[in-house]
């Protein structure tokens, strides 16, 4: 055992200051959902309609594109199929937002005009996380912001075991119907205040998986839902941002479907 | 496999496809027994509206391929559990889902359609005689007879403590001691092999890839290759090498992530840290060389969707991982507390791995010498085979050693990889063939991966069956769990390395 101490001294501390303006967030190399150029999308083709398999892009009767990334895995499919390069791979992977509508992007539809009231809950945060069907990707990502480097004790964010203690209910896959019955009870143990995050594509809109004999479209029918979070899965950073952006110590950076800085 | 006498394809091991009647299917499998070859899987296809196909797929001897029975039925089938009892799940899958009977089934009961999702398993038929676990034949986990007064019963689940999949356990022990354990699994049922249905072969990858992300990998290229089978396509040699790449990496951080799972269940933080950071490290690498920490979005049926450039960055990042990984579990291997809690917990038999179908590492740490890279190969495994770990002492421990030898040889394998890079294209046109089949099969981390898919006459994806490796390994592990202890639960099951995605489906 004093070979163990010894081993963890010498390694010396591995967390990163992320999020402080001098830390890495250590994502650099994620190809996160494809941005949209209308500029250089020549003729409307839809052809990135027709490459996407759940449904982002839609070409509405105008021949104007509409990309709803609460549905977008980011398998870049589009990136490839797109002749005029207006669908470009991109970093964009902080997708964090409190309202669906949010996730929505139409060259018509303006963002929101207001930002969406936030939970006004800035203590220490517990979460109690409820796997309803994903496929492991999501809990790879969570299990992993309890290692050295994201370390998430540090931020004042916890997992708790039992839903007694939760403020926050996570929530990943797309609600199989096995699922419904528990998930609806580790929320009902929860006590006043609680909120609710849905956590990769698959909890925001069903995505791939969700829609079958066996499983829902998503979280926002069985529960009432706080922050989406899109992802297929999001990773380690995208997570704690958005829950960094419920605690109101982050900003929302997408509003409208459109990704700021 | 377009035809049962077409001749292979180049470098693929034949499949044959045989006609086989229902009154000779108990005494063929019996026979198979003797042979060498095993059973791997069973499944059902719908070929009209009233009429079923029963699908046997077996492993033959290295070298000699597979082969797949056909056997048209009714409404009912002989059952061959007891004959093999690793088609014990599938039979009972195929029973919900398909509406047939398997005649005979020691163990009728739905599997993964919940009629209720409260309460333990349903009731079951209570044996007279109380059986040893993992007997040849035993189809059904033995269960205490008479009062049971005194022993605990502890529904345990679905939504269990920390970030963990859901699935619900139930134990009926006395004291420490664990007399009855079964896995209630399926509540992450997503109906996933049914969403392949009525697409086109090429946009079933990305759905292949989100079945169990940590097997993202083995996935789409179990699945690719059988599509590629369908269309008597041959990847180039390029898409072959980038594949063998992926799936190599696919294998480093799966196993560091079990390292460091394992090390957590025996409560050596330090040895969870570290294990998670390596992990953490691999992620990385996988994140810089492809976009994606879980390696997806790079294969496709034909060979690879994007070129993989290793620059020359990847093969000393590598080393790195590598001498560190080195130092690790040369590290575990000297923690007394580590190997007390591992020597001797959850022994495996390697009769009760073979006949419950265990496959991967769980398989090789019973002593069954079993590897798909290197029984039939596939991809560039061929021109840079594997060295294959295994280990007879079928406990906790030898599954823990077979891991770690596996991680060194996979470092060994991308040296030699990065090394002899072939040139050239990375895709070839993969058009599949009307009415067509294929079989695809990879050895992923935790296990034999086997892909079925069938193409109609549009082309479309009429049927695709996934046989996962946690789906046979999830069979073999309650026969370690009955007559053990308590404390030794999440050691053992953290010790198989288990999915649950992968097994629900």
């Amino acid at each position: 055992m004093a070979l163990w101490t010894f081993f963890g001294l010498r390694q010396g501390s591995a967390t990163t200051r992320w999020p402080a303006p001098d830390g890495d967030d250590g994502q650099a190399d994620v190809l996160g959902m494809p941005r949209y150029h209308p500029e250089l999308c020549g003729d409307g083709c839809g052809v990135c309609a027709e490459a996407c398999p759940t449904g982002a892009i839609i070409v509405d009767p105008a021949g104007k594109i509409e990309v709803d990334y609460g549905r977008c895995i980011a398998c870049q499919l589009c990136v490839e199929a797109c002749p005029d390069g207006a669908m470009t791979a991109s970093g964009d992977w902080a997708f964090g937002v409190r309202r669906r509508e949010d996730l929505r992007w139409s060259e018509n539809g303006d963002a929101p005009a207001s930002p969406a009231p936030t939970a006004g809950y800035r203590r220490s945060l517990h979460i109690r996380h409820v796997d309803a069907g994903s496929c492991n990707g999501c809990e790879s990502e969570l299990q992993a912001l309890n290692n050295p480097i994201y370390n998430l004790h540090r931020l004042g964010i916890f997992f708790t075991p039992s839903p007694r203690f939760a403020d926050l209910l996570l929530v990943t896959g797309p609600v199989t119907n096995a699922m419904i019955e528990p998930l609806k009870a580790a929320y009902e143990a929860m006590p006043e205040p609680r909120w609710v995050m849905a956590t990769g594509t698959c909890a925001v809109s069903g995505a791939l998986t969700g829609g079958g004999y066996a499983a829902q479209r998503g979280l926002g029918d069985t529960l009432p839902v706080d922050v989406w979070l899109p992802g297929c899965p999001p990773n380690p950073a995208a997570i704690i941002e958005a829950l960094l952006m419920f605690l109101d110590r982050m900003p929302q950076r997408v509003r409208g479907g459109t990704y700021g800085e | 496999m377009i035809a049962a006498d077409q001749a292979p394809i180049a470098r693929s091991e034949p499949i044959r496809v045989i006609d086989i009647g229902t009154d000779v299917l108990v005494s063929n499998a019996q026979g198979l027994r003797t042979t060498g070859s095993r059973l791997k899987m069973v499944y059902a296809r719908r070929v009209a509206e009233d009429r079923i196909e029963l699908r046997y797929v077996i492993e033959e001897l290295p070298g000699a391929g597979f082969t797949v029975w056909r056997c048209a039925i009714g409404k009912t089938a002989p059952s061959l559990a007891d004959v093999w009892p690793l088609l014990s799940w599938d039979e009972r899958e195929i029973m919900e889902l398909y509406g047939v009977t398997f005649l005979g089934h020691p163990d009728p009961r739905p599997l993964v359609l919940h009629p209720t999702v409260e309460g333990g398993p349903v009731s079951r038929v209570v044996e007279e005689d109380v059986s040893e676990p993992g007997l040849r034949a035993a189809g059904v986990l033995p269960e205490i007879a008479g009062a049971k007064l005194d022993v605990q019963l502890l529904p345990f689940g679905p939504v269990r403590a920390g970030v963990v999949e859901s699935g619900a356990f139930f134990f009926g022990y006395v004291g420490e001691h664990i007399l009855e354990y079964e896995p209630q699994l399926f509540f992450k049922h997503r109906g996933m092999e049914a969403r392949f249905e009525g697409l086109p072969p090429e946009a079933g990858t990305v759905l292949a890839e989100r079945v169990s992300a940590v097997g993202s990998v083995a996935h789409a290229f179990a699945y690719c290759r059988a599509v590629e089978a369908c269309a008597s396509c041959m990847p180039p040699e390029r898409a072959h090498w980038g594949r063998v790449l992926l799936a190599e990496m696919e294998r480093i951080y799966n196993h560091l992530h079990f390292l460091g799972h394992l090390a957590d269940t025996t409560t050596l933080k330090v040895g969870q840290a570290e294990g998670m950071l390596l992990e953490e490290q691999a992620k990385r690498l996988n994140a810089r060389l492809t976009g994606s920490r879980f390696l997806r979005n790079m294969l496709t049926p034909g060979g690879l969707r994007r070129d993989i450039d290793p620059g020359d960055w990847l093969a000393p990042s590598l080393a790195q991982l590598r001498s560190r990984t080195e130092r690790y579990t040369k590290l575990l291997k000297h923690s007394d507390s580590f190997l007390d809690r591992l020597l001797t917990t959850g022994p495996l038999p390697s009769e009760v791995a073979f006949d419950q179908g265990a496959t991967g590492p769980v398989a090789r740490a019973s002593g069954l010498d079993r590897d798909l890279r290197r029984d039939h190969p596939y991809g560039a495994y061929d021109q840079f085979p594997p060295t294959i770990a295994k280990h007879d002492e079928a406990d906790a421990h030898a599954r823990f050693h077979v891991r770690v030898d596996e991680i060194m040889a996979s470092f060994a394998l991308l040296d030699a990889l990065l090394s002899r890079a072939p040139q050239g294209s990375i895709r070839e046109r993969c058009a599949g063939v009307p009415n067509s089949e294929g079989l695809g099969w990879v050895e992923g981390a935790r296990g034999a991966m086997v892909y079925a898919v069938h193409l109609d006459e549009r082309v479309r994806l009429s049927r695709v069956k996934i046989r996962s490796p946690s789906f046979s390994n999830w069979r073999a592990f309650p026969f370690t769990v009955q007559d053990s202890n308590m404390m030794d639960y999440a050691i053992n099951e953290a010790s198989f390395g288990l999915t649950i995605a992968g097994c629900d489906r």
